[in-house]
Parts: structure tokens; C-alpha cells; sequence
């Protein structure tokens, strides 16, 4: 059985009396320690399938199963604990501006009743993985993007979690600073055999760190392989279509 | 040479009078501002929710208020009042409901605004870290919603402390009231007096709405980093 199983997905939203398929009976199974990405125009459903595998979104239909849990069947308090076990980065990093850097990652911690001293104990741990130990007293607005997205990254490990999620992390980001933030979660996922699963619109993301990619397209699967596969041997339109604009705008 | 008006302010109880219609005007003013500030947020998360009932209601409440001159709504309180309901309502007090009637409706606007404000991945965030709504709400949304709301309330505030001078029109005794019967007294004796009444009652609002205006941008520069 694979860690993260994904059954016959499939989410409708209802506006105005009248139901958007957002996505369509999906199946993936994600093995444990994988970095596994999922790739899609926008509007392809990419955001909603990543917010289905820690219940932010709940599946229309469908099962989703994390270490052998179905989420549908936990309660709301066990929802959450199993949720400190996912930890989930942000395109827009969404720190606390009016806390430090420290107490940001601290901040979760806390909540969670650790003492204050030992929380800041161990989010100086964790700032110094991501190498921002010197930041530590700076407030987000004086970061750069990529230092935000290490507090973000930093956070997340915070609760200790076996899966993290990263919805478009990176595209807020130039490429160098992509580079570094994606270097970062290689080295998490090598170090704590943490499960990886990357949402992005950019081949080269994928390129970089994926061991296998999905293709999503107006929230159909399309297409699941290993990255080398894929890229080398696009059977579905979609595919074809974002690494043959992916080379277009390299080349 | 013609008196130049100022000492009539200090003659006999003259400046003690209007202080004391200044301490009416303030009073009136905290009293319906502490009203509408509770209220108001109250009201406002209320409608922040999903319930389409209330949300109608509150339209319709929110546009009676903005359509609806001040006076004209402490006119229907005063003496509609009296006459459709049989009871007699002191002019002070029907002064705090209508500015507090007021200030609820905008306060509870500003709170929704400030609320919606907030996005959905400060929430999305919070309960991907395990929190309990509870504490997203209070710890997380909550402490962004009221640094939002400072500068916009803040000038809520000072409009209500301004607007406080409509309340001579049925019958309250406030500094401008104080100042108008000052200067019928002495219009003969001192013809320039209405030149340094009215300033004189500018510069006790000035007063009055400057340190609330001072704290407002000492706030935001406080939190500056947020």
C-alpha cells in the first residue's frame, strides 16, 4: 500500500446554483519519501487536488488515504493532528507580519502547548537548517522572498511533519532563488525521508527535483510517469503542450 | 477703539460655559463611540458569516443610515418618538441612540471590509499547521482584522465627534449652542464676537479630535512592519 492514496477523486464546486467539476475522478498513489510533482496550466484543478490531501478541500468523491487513514472517517481533532503531520508552503508564504521571524516558526509550536522557551529553542533549530539563523529578530516585510519561503519551509518542519505540501512555491520566486528553496526541500526530503508533493505550472521545477510527475488538465488526469519518461516521451496533449512551451520559452 | 470680541470669552462664566457644553458634546460622543465600536464589530463578524438572512437585513440597515441625514434621524427619535410611541425620550439620549444607530452600521461595515481582507491562505496556513478554528480566528485572523481597522475607525471616530454638533437642533445644550447664545448676548456690545466664538469653538474640536488622530498614526507606525 503506498503512503498517500488518492481514489477516485473528484470535487464539485457550486456557485450560483450551478456545479463546476474542479477535479474529475482522480487516482494517484504517492510512495513514501517520493517527491512527487503535479503539474497544470492554471485552472487545471492542481490547487484543489493538493488542498484534497489535507482536507482543506474536502473530495466531492472519492477516498484519500494518508498512511493507511481514510481523512474522510477522522474526527475534526484528529483531523488536525493528522494535518501537523502535513506541513503545507505557499506561493504567498503567508508568514505573520506583525511576528519575528523566530516567533513565526515558534508561533505553531506554541499554539500546540509547548513552553514558549522550548518552542524558540527548537525554531532556532530549524532556522538554522534553512540558514536563516541570523534573520531570526528580522520581521517578514524586511525578507526577501526567498528568505520568506525558508520561514515558511522552516515552519512547516515545525510540527515534525512525513508529508509536505508545496503549492506553487516557488512562482513567486526568480529562478536562482527557485534553485535554492528547491535545493533546500531535496536536502529535507534526503535527510528526514520526508514525502514531497510539488504543485507547480513549470516544467523546470519538475525538471529539477520530481521523481515522478502528474499531468493535470482542466482537472483531468492526463498523464503519470517518471519525470525522464515524460519529458523524453509525452503520450497526452497536455503534456506535450507544457514541455513543448516550456523549451519555447528557454529556447 | 471697538473691543476686539476675545475678552467677552473670558467675561463672567462665559469660558466655564463652554467648556461644560464641550463636556456634553464629548460625553455624547464617547458614549455613542464606545457603543458603535462594540456593536459595530460585533455586527460585523455576524455578517461576515454566511447567513444570507442577516446579511439582507443588515443591507437594509447599513443604506437606511447612509441615505438618512443625521439630523433627520435625531428629529424621527426626538419627536417621532413622543408623538407615534407616547414616550419621551431626553434629548441626550435620543442623541446616543441615533449616533450609535450610525456609527454601529459603519463600524460594522469596516469590520467586514477588514475581515474579507484578510485572505483565505492566512487561514489555509493556519489550519494546515493543525490549529483549531477557534484559535485561527482569535490568534490569527482577529489580531490582522484590528490593525486593519485602526486607521479607518479612527476617522469613524472623529466624523462622530464632528457631527455631534447637530445635536443643538433638538434642544442639547453643546459647545456650539453655548457659543451661539454667547454671541446673541453680546452681538451689540461686541460685533466681531461671532468671528472669535466660532473659533474659539473650532479650536476646542480641534482639541478634542487631534490626540485621537496623534494615537491613530502612532498606532500604524508602531505597526508599520505589519
Amino acid at each position: 500500500m503506498s503512503f498517500i492514496e488518492v481514489e477516485h477523486v473528484s470535487k464539485e464546486y457550486i456557485s450560483e446554483g450551478k456545479s463546476f467539476p474542479a477535479l474529475k475522478d482522480i487516482s494517484i498513489s504517492i510512495e513514501k519519501g517520493e517527491i512527487f510533482g503535479v503539474i497544470g496550466l492554471s485552472g487545471a484543478g492542481k490547487s484543489t487536488f493538493v488542498r484534497c490531501l489535507n482536507y482543506l478541500e474536502k473530495p466531492t468523491s472519492g477516498v484519500v488515504r494518508i498512511d493507511g487513514t481514510d481523512l474522510s472517517e477522522l474526527k475534526e481533532a484528529q483531523l488536525r493532528e493528522k494535518r501537523q503531520k502535513i506541513g503545507m508552503i505557499f506561493q504567498h508564504f503567508n508568514l505573520l507580519m506583525q511576528r519575528n521571524v523566530l516567533d513565526n516558526v515558534a508561533f505553531s509550536l506554541e499554539v500546540s502547548g509547548m513552553k514558549k522557551k522550548e518552542a524558540r529553542k527548537k525554531a532556532l533549530e530549524l532556522l538554522k537548517k534553512v540558514g536563516l539563523e541570523d534573520k531570526k529578530k528580522a520581521y517578514p516585510a524586511q525578507l526577501s522572498g526567498g528568505q520568506k519561503q525558508r520561514v515558511a519551509i522552516a515552519r512547516a518542519l515545525a510540527t515534525e511533519p512525513e508529508i509536505i505540501l508545496c503549492d506553487e512555491a516557488t512562482s513567486a520566486l526568480d529562478p536562482e532563488t527557485t534553485r535554492r528553496i528547491l535545493e533546500i526541500l531535496k536536502d529535507i526530503n534526503k535527510e528526514y525521508g520526508i514525502t514531497i508533493v510539488v504543485i507547480t505550472h513549470a516544467m523546470s521545477v519538475v525538471e529539477e527535483i520530481c521523481d515522478r510527475v502528474a499531468v493535470l488538465d482542466s482537472g483531468e488526469l492526463k498523464e503519470m510517469g517518471y519525470v525522464s519518461r515524460v519529458f523524453k516521451n509525452p503520450h497526452s496533449k497536455a503534456a506535450k503542450r507544457l514541455i513543448y512551451d516550456s523549451e519555447r520559452s528557454v529556447g | 477703539m471697538q473691543d476686539p470680541g476675545i475678552s467677552v470669552l473670558f467675561k463672567g462664566s462665559n469660558f466655564i460655559r463652554l467648556l461644560e457644553g464641550l463636556s456634553i458634546a464629548l460625553r455624547i460622543s464617547f458614549l455613542s463611540v464606545v457603543i458603535s465600536l462594540l456593536l459595530g464589530f460585533f455586527i460585523g463578524v455576524l455578517i461576515s458569516g454566511k447567513n444570507r438572512f442577516l446579511k439582507i437585513v443588515y443591507g437594509i440597515y447599513l443604506n437606511t443610515v447612509r441615505i438618512m441625514p443625521q439630523m433627520v434621524l435625531l428629529f424621527i427619535v426626538f419627536f417621532g418618538s413622543t408623538r407615534v410611541l407616547g414616550i419621551n425620550i431626553d434629548a441626550e439620549v435620543s442623541s446616543i441612540i441615533v449616533f450609535a444607530f450610525w456609527g454601529s452600521a459603519e463600524m460594522a461595515d469596516l469590520v467586514r471590509g477588514a475581515i474579507k481582507s484578510i485572505p483565505v491562505h492566512q487561514f489555509e496556513s493556519a489550519a494546515s499547521l493543525g490549529m483549531k478554528k477557534r484559535t485561527i480566528y482569535l490568534k490569527i485572523i482577529l489580531p490582522q482584522t484590528l490593525r486593519r481597522l485602526v486607521p479607518s475607525s479612527i476617522n469613524l471616530v472623529t466624523r462622530m465627534i464632528k457631527t455631534t454638533s447637530l445635536v443643538m437642533m433638538i434642544g442639547v445644550v453643546e459647545v456650539l449652542k453655548v457659543g451661539q447664545q454667547i454671541i446673541e448676548a453680546n452681538r451689540t456690545t461686541s460685533p466681531n464676537i461671532a468671528f472669535w466664538m466660532y473659533g474659539t469653538v473650532f479650536l476646542l474640536y480641534f482639541i478634542a479630535c487631534f490626540p485621537i488622530s496623534r494615537l491613530s498614526k502612532s498606532l500604524e507606525e508602531k505597526w508599520k512592519l505589519a
